[in-house]
């Protein structure tokens, strides 16, 4: 159960394009990251909205192979 | 989703203004992001009714599905899911949290 911080931000950016990524693996066990994503998706868009965007872009790995990713989404 | 689930969750929002799906119990919380919310619901004195995913795994697929949200915890008000813990931890932080639960 883990995903390289590599592969979180293909798929974040195969999904929001624009996006600018800071990654961080937390605990250096690739299961624990915090993200700060900047797109122009978010404008408008709620905090639960932005959220699940990314949570969509990891295309089901959150909460299975991806146990925890603190995010901040920044609208761009 | 399963009927039985959507009515239990359903059941279970209805009863209480502020909901905490959560590993773990307010006392004895499982997970730390888990422990992060109800501290913060602890800290601003709000009655919280803390439900402990761990212990019904029905409950635990089903409230990701019915949020369509993939983690735990998930703070729920008045019916409405507000968010996990890093918008909840945002809107403490900004004062948002304390004005939404109408904190005095």
């Amino acid at each position: 159960m883990s995903l390289k911080l590599e592969e979180i931000k293909i798929l974040i950016k195969k999904a929001i394009p624009d996006a600018e990524i800071n990654i961080q693996d937390l605990a250096g066990d690739e299961n624990h990251y915090s993200a700060t994503i900047k797109s122009k998706i978010f404008t408008g868009k709620s905090k639960i909205e932005q959220h699940k965007l990314v949570y969509k872009a990891l295309n089901g790995k959150m909460g299975n192979e991806l146990h925890a990713l603190a995010l901040n989404t920044i609208e761009n | 989703m399963d009927e039985n689930i959507k009515k239990k969750i359903e059941d279970i929002i209805e009863k209480d203004d502020v909901c905490l799906f959560m590993k773990g119990t307010p006392e004895v919380p499982q997970c730390g992001f888990s422990l992060a919310v109800s501290n913060i619901l602890k800290h601003l004195k709000i009655d919280f009714k803390g439900i402990n995913i761990l212990e019904d795994n029905n409950l635990r697929e089903g409230i990701k599905q019915y949020s369509d949200w993939p983690t735990i915890p998930q703070l729920y008000f008045k019916k409405k899911f507000l968010g996990g813990c890093d918008i909840v931890k945002e809107m403490f932080e900004k004062g948002e949290l304390k004005k939404i639960l109408n904190v005095k």
